[in-house]
């Protein structure tokens, strides 16, 4: 079986400034990888390189078996069909209520046909339980609500793998725990999942592998459990707050 | 001498006024057509595209409307085309509108925040796409208030055209005070039919306004 996600050698630079440098990483199947590190360490344009929001100089990245990631635009479309992606600051569509935030691109890319979208984002509004907010536009949410909608969007597509990019940093802390039960429920159900985040305690729970990156480098990898307990280097026991 | 009764006046400045209306109709819709088209190729063009978008824009705001008439009415009889007044205000005119209407749509555009575009494009739409269902629509919220305030302006250059030759509003006015000797009476009716076109699109963009910061807060 192919790994989800292969990546080779993958360098990109903003600028003068290397932020990526050099980065091999497969993902297999299934797997539920949480990347931690400072910021600036690279982790958000890492995950970001995956669907083709950033460009990078050098390396390869191959996402579910066959799809390359480049610059062609038509070949980026079919990457994307693979690949969901959930961001820190949701980005729902304001215009459009929750219902339809979640039918658009079923309905534009798959060419789905309106009862049956509509049937499918009654479903995984039920899914995220939001069965009641079809109706509700994005600002009339609270932002873990915003988010879990974020999120059934993204399932919409049904994607191989879902990038989750900081996807509870932007919530006020008593709405964390509704957003990490979704997304420790599609964990269980099997989807591949690589996730950068903040939420040590969620991280250690619901991932297999972590990936401690520093400087633009994976700098430590492994099982998330023994990494959590017994971390080989300095700055992951620093990061983790073990050594002061 | 001919008698002109105060209606003759009104009378031949509404006839009058019916041409600067169809002036600033087709400076506007195919200002906003062209303007429409120039901003896509911002969009697309990469830098040199926005570049030269850019530089026909700078071209447009920095030089008085004035000019640019006289340069369409002589520049194209000098080309050999057949060219009148009426043809060469539309073009000038649209040509200035274009450039003002792209430089307040791309600001617009700028103005929908880029996680919004990331959104679109990781749900793999086509920039087409993108644009359409995603950015234009709430765009073109933004856009509406500055846009129809812009048309007052396009209606108030139409005045301009007068020098050429082309009789609108303003060049009419010119004529019958000719004939009447009467500026201050005849101007000041000028001024009003002028005032009875923008001053409900000034209304109309500041109730526009006041809505789209209402549906924000």
């Amino acid at each position: 079986m192919p790994p989800a996600i292969e990546i080779t050698a993958l360098r990109k630079s903003f600028g003068d400034h290397e932020v990526l440098k050099g980065i091999d990483l497969a993902v297999q199947k299934g797997e539920v990888i949480a990347i931690v590190g400072k910021s600036g360490s690279g982790k958000s344009t890492l995950l970001r390189c995956i669907n083709g929001l950033e460009s990078f100089q050098s390396g390869r990245i191959v996402v579910d078996g066959d799809q390359t990631v480049e610059s062609d635009p038509t070949a980026l479309r079919n990457l994307r069909q693979h690949v969901g992606m959930i961001f820190q600051s949701f980005n729902l569509f304001p215009h459009l209520t929750a219902g339809r935030n979640i039918m658009l691109a079923p309905r534009l890319v798959k060419k789905k046909g309106p009862e049956l979208a509509a049937e499918q984002a009654h479903a995984l509004l039920t899914r995220v339980g939001l069965a009641d907010k079809f109706d509700a536009m994005p600002h009339q949410l609270s932002g873990g609500q915003q988010q879990r909608v974020a999120i059934a969007r993204a399932l919409a597509m049904e994607p191989a793998i879902l990038l989750c990019d900081e996807i509870t940093s932007a919530l006020d802390p008593e709405l964390v725990g509704e957003v990490l039960r979704v997304v420790e429920s599609l964990a269980v159900d099997g989807m591949t999942l690589l996730m950068v985040t903040h939420e040590m305690a969620f991280a250690r729970r619901v991932s297999n592998r972590l990936i401690f990156m520093h400087q633009g480098r994976v700098h430590e990898s492994g099982p998330s459990e023994e990494l959590f307990t017994s971390p080989k280097t300095v700055e992951l026991r620093q990061f983790l707050g073990m050594v002061n | 001498m001919i008698d002109f009764t105060v209606w003759d006046i009104v009378r031949n400045l509404l006839d009058a006024a019916q041409w600067t209306i169809a002036l600033s109709i087709v400076a506007f819709l195919g200002g906003g057509t062209v303007g429409f088209a120039l901003l896509i190729g911002r969009l697309v063009g990469g830098r040199s595209g926005a570049a030269l978008i850019g530089g026909y824009v700078q071209l447009f705001q920095g030089t008085p409307l004035l000019m640019q008439l006289f340069l369409a009415y002589f520049g194209l009889a000098m080309f050999g085309i057949d060219t009148s007044a009426w043809l060469a205000a539309a073009l000038a005119l649209t040509l200035y509108t274009s450039a003002f209407l792209t430089e307040i749509w791309r600001g617009c555009i700028a103005a929908v925040p880029r996680g919004q575009w990331e959104a679109a494009q990781s749900l793999a739409l086509s920039f087409s796409e993108q644009l359409r269902y995603v950015i234009l629509p709430q765009a073109i919220e933004v856009a509406t208030p500055p846009t129809v305030g812009f048309l007052v302006q396009v209606i108030k250059g139409t005045a301009l055209a007068s020098v050429i030759g082309f009789i609108e509003l303003t060049k009419a006015g010119t004529m019958i005070t000719n004939a009447t000797y009467q500026p201050f009476l005849v101007y000041g009716f000028v001024a009003l039919f002028y005032f009875a076109m923008c001053f409900p699109l000034s209304v109309c963009a500041r109730i526009l306004e006041r809505k789209l910061h209402a549906a924000r807060h």
